[in-house]
């Protein structure tokens, strides 16, 4: 025997092994793919960006309590500008879609618009009562021919959060009507405010942390801000984003800020350092200040209500069409967002509720927040949430307002160029991005 | 070659001896035209995986996004495709954001790789030595090129962060005021720049070595004997013996930094793909997946690959013609 043929043995049981292995991976993969929980079960997926909160308030588990028959399967990706592009493409491909999609304000009229008849009319479920909603936030999902095809979860009304210690060093009121008095109605009377702060700092603090967070809830308190209501853009001289921007740069000029960037490790450190005395609030970045700000922070900052009422994020669900259990995935959404659920989630994720019918639950109504000094940041933002305007949306909202709060703005604030270059880079950013 | 030449010769051979030699009995034809199929074609077999892997997720790629890249393709209405020729290559020329885009890469590109050649040659002249635990250098050179880009660059941005990083407060150490590392252009990119020296020294080092190792003893020992110093020694003999090896590194990194995105993207934190409120360190990897997956302009993001893939054909190029020269010259 020559040695080929005596390798031949082995050969074959190289071959055997790899096909058993090509074979169980194929129905390993097989068993994921189909998706069942086991049992007969039908396993409903969801996916989401951020936190969404859902499982943490033990809703799924609840929800398989009531199913017996249905499994849920939540998949998390962090960010949402990774989140998106992803849902996008599975769009297109009609493939790699799950039974629940989250999709955030800021691209729910972009998909409902463009993409409107990829996904299921929720209007139309059963148990959904268009009424349970705020008007504003149900009209955002809804197509042009009257197809809602997301529905409403939490939204994003704005406070503003302040640290009574500085404040109190400062000469400034410390109780939370007060200090709501000293700006109401005004963004302008904020940064009067801010004046008057600089002038008796503590040292090393400064009023605010950043010029683009004053733009943004400024900005969102508009009902037009880039588009008007028959959808033709004014980004380049609406009342809102030119008086938004000139409260941002003036108080940028008038080192009123901390000159950070939110959400970013140094803005992190400076809670911690309890370097800034306010900051605008929606209800969702509680729980990140209470975070950074750590034990230290405890019962030195409070909520009082913004000057104008603005609302600043927020989410939808939707079901796509290509969804695999169509019919499973309509009920969970309509139940996700059912007031009652709202409700027990703002009481574990401090998530305001977009349903109404939740700021009388005793969940919303009754809520003190011991970190924030006992402040009622149910009342506070359920009264904020119900003055919001309906906020009109277009195309490519994300990509115009981060040319002002990415780009304009930071020039002017960080690299010390002046407002006028700041305005001119902010415009020829939206001009690329929605150049098609 | 040697292989398919003897098989060639030594196929009609065995036709004409047809099995009188030394009484040995005739191979089975058979088998023989099997070996010998074997030996022809098992190497094409044997490289056949890397081209149909290059094939399926290098060249149809390429090819699919030279295509695309002739085409108007939002990911937003991906269902509309629209045939607009040259459109988006013009667009490109025209465009400010994109020569902005490759002035960066170029600038990022020559403050990151002159400085790590050139120290990635001493260290390997260093190691060259004779050097307790050798080992141990050499694998700690290596640590930065095994660590991940995302947790290198994560560290680097709190080193040089602005109210409290560490390179900050080392400056006001020796009396420099803070400087925003971020926001400068300068400073942005040499932040950059030293991300990358940090993470590809060590590998450049380590091949230098090994071309080092290669170069004969008794050339060191010949000029050694007609009284070259250490210093002289390294200009004359090793520099020269290793120029291969510089140009080849060279091309790779040249390549590395025309491709630079994630240390610039993880720079940048959120929104790091426009590369600071002035796309003063945006790179060409970072403009394109701004155009893509951020403005959803899936056919000029196209153009933007073909053009990186065309600006890395011009390097090749000119690499080659100067490679030819300094043959040339020897």
């Amino acid at each position: 025997m020559t040695p080929g043929y005596r390798a031949r043995p082995r050969r074959r049981a190289v071959f055997l092994a790899v096909a058993a292995v090509l074979v169980l991976g194929a129905a390993l993969l097989g068993g994921c793919a189909r998706g069942d929980g086991g049992r007969g079960r039908t396993t409903v997926t969801i996916g989401t960006f951020g936190v969404f909160g859902y499982q943490q308030a033990g809703l799924y588990r609840e929800y398989e309590r009531l199913h017996p028959d249905v499994a849920v399967k939540e998949s998390v990706i962090e960010r949402n500008d990774a989140y998106y592009p992803q849902l996008l493409t599975h769009l297109a491909a009609g493939s790699g879609l799950l039974d629940i999609q989250a999709v955030e304000v800021g691209d729910i009229h972009e998909l409902a618009t463009a993409q409107g008849g990829l996904f299921e009319d929720l209007s139309a479920a059963k148990g959904v009562h268009r009424r349970d909603w705020l008007p504003w936030k149900w009209e955002q999902a809804t197509t042009r021919d009257g197809r809602t095809i997301g529905l409403g979860t939490d939204i994003g009304p704005i406070a503003m959060c302040y640290r009574k210690d500085l404040f109190r060093r400062a000469g400034l009121p410390t109780a939370r009507e007060a200090v709501g008095r000293l700006w109401a109605g005004d963004w302008r009377k904020y940064l009067t405010t801010g004046l008057a702060y600089k002038k008796r700092a503590p040292a090393g603090t400064v009023f605010t942390d950043s010029a683009a967070g004053i733009y943004n809830a400024s900005v969102h308190g508009y009902a037009e801000r880039y588009y008007d209501r028959r959808s033709r853009p004014i980004w380049s001289n609406s009342p809102a984003v030119r008086a938004s921007w000139e409260l941002a740069v003036r108080a940028a000029r008038d080192g009123l800020t901390a000159r950070l960037k939110q959400f970013e490790k140094p803005w992190d450190q400076a809670y911690a350092n309890g370097r800034f005395a306010t900051v605008a609030c929606p209800p969702w970045m509680l729980g990140y200040i209470k975070e950074k700000s750590g034990p230290a922070g405890k019962d030195k900052w409070d909520v009082a209500p913004a000057p104008r009422p603005a609302n600043w994020g927020g989410s939808f669900i939707t079901v796509p069409k290509a969804a695999r259990h169509k019919a499973a995935a309509v009920d969970l959404a309509v139940w996700l967002t059912a007031p009652a659920q709202q409700a027990r989630l703002f009481e574990r994720q401090a998530s305001i509720p977009s349903t109404p019918a939740s700021y009388a639950m005793p969940e919303v109504r009754d809520a003190h927040n011991p970190y924030f000094g006992g402040a009622p940041t149910g009342a506070i933002f359920a009264a904020a949430a119900r003055a919001v305007p309906t906020l009109v949306y277009g195309p490519k909202e994300q990509q115009i307002g981060g040319a002002f709060t990415d780009v304009g703005i930071p020039q002017v604030e960080q690299q010390g160029k002046p407002p006028g270059a700041g305005w001119r880079a902010a415009q020829q950013e939206i001009e690329n991005a929605v150049d098609e | 070659m040697t292989a398919t030449t003897t098989v060639a010769e030594g196929a009609p051979r065995r036709e004409q001896g047809g099995g009188h030699h030394g009484g040995r009995p005739a191979p089975d034809p058979w088998r023989s035209r099997l070996c010998r199929w074997d030996l022809r074609y098992s190497p094409y077999a044997f490289v056949a995986p890397f081209f149909l892997f290059f094939t399926v997720f290098g060249l149809f790629p390429l090819l699919y996004t030279g295509w695309a890249s002739l085409h108007r393709i939002e990911l937003t209405s991906p269902g509309r495709t629209e045939w607009v020729g040259l459109h988006n290559y013009a667009r490109l020329l025209g465009n400010e954001f994109f020569w902005n885009a490759l002035r960066n890469t170029a600038t990022i590109g020559v403050l990151s790789t002159v400085p790590q050649l050139l120290m990635a040659l001493g260290l390997a002249h260093l190691l060259h030595y004779r050097l307790r635990a050798a080992t141990f250098w050499r694998v700690a050179l290596l640590t930065p090129y095994a660590t991940s880009v995302a947790a290198a660059t994560l560290v680097f941005v709190l080193l040089y962060g602005r109210d409290y990083g560490m390179v900050n407060w080392a400056l006001r150490g020796v009396g420099i005021g803070p400087v925003d590392w971020q926001s400068g252009t300068w400073s942005s990119q040499i932040a950059v720049s030293s991300i990358v020296i940090w993470r590809w020294t060590g590998y450049n080092a380590l091949i230098y070595l090994a071309a080092m190792r290669a170069v004969p003893d008794d050339l060191y020992e010949a000029a050694a004997l007609d009284g070259a110093s250490r210093a002289r020694q390294f200009r004359h003999v090793t520099l020269p013996a290793l120029r291969p090896t510089v140009l080849f590194t060279v091309v790779v990194s040249t390549i590395g930094a025309t491709q630079l995105f994630g240390e610039p993207l993880l720079f940048g934190g959120a929104g790091g793909q426009k590369g600071g409120a002035s796309r003063q360190f945006q790179t060409l990897g970072l403009y394109l997946y701004e155009q893509g997956w951020f403005n959803f302009h899936l056919g000029r993001a196209c153009a933007v690959a073909w053009s990186m893939f065309l600006i890395l054909l011009l390097i090749a190029a000119v690499n080659a013609l100067l490679a030819r020269r300094l043959r040339q010259d020897r």
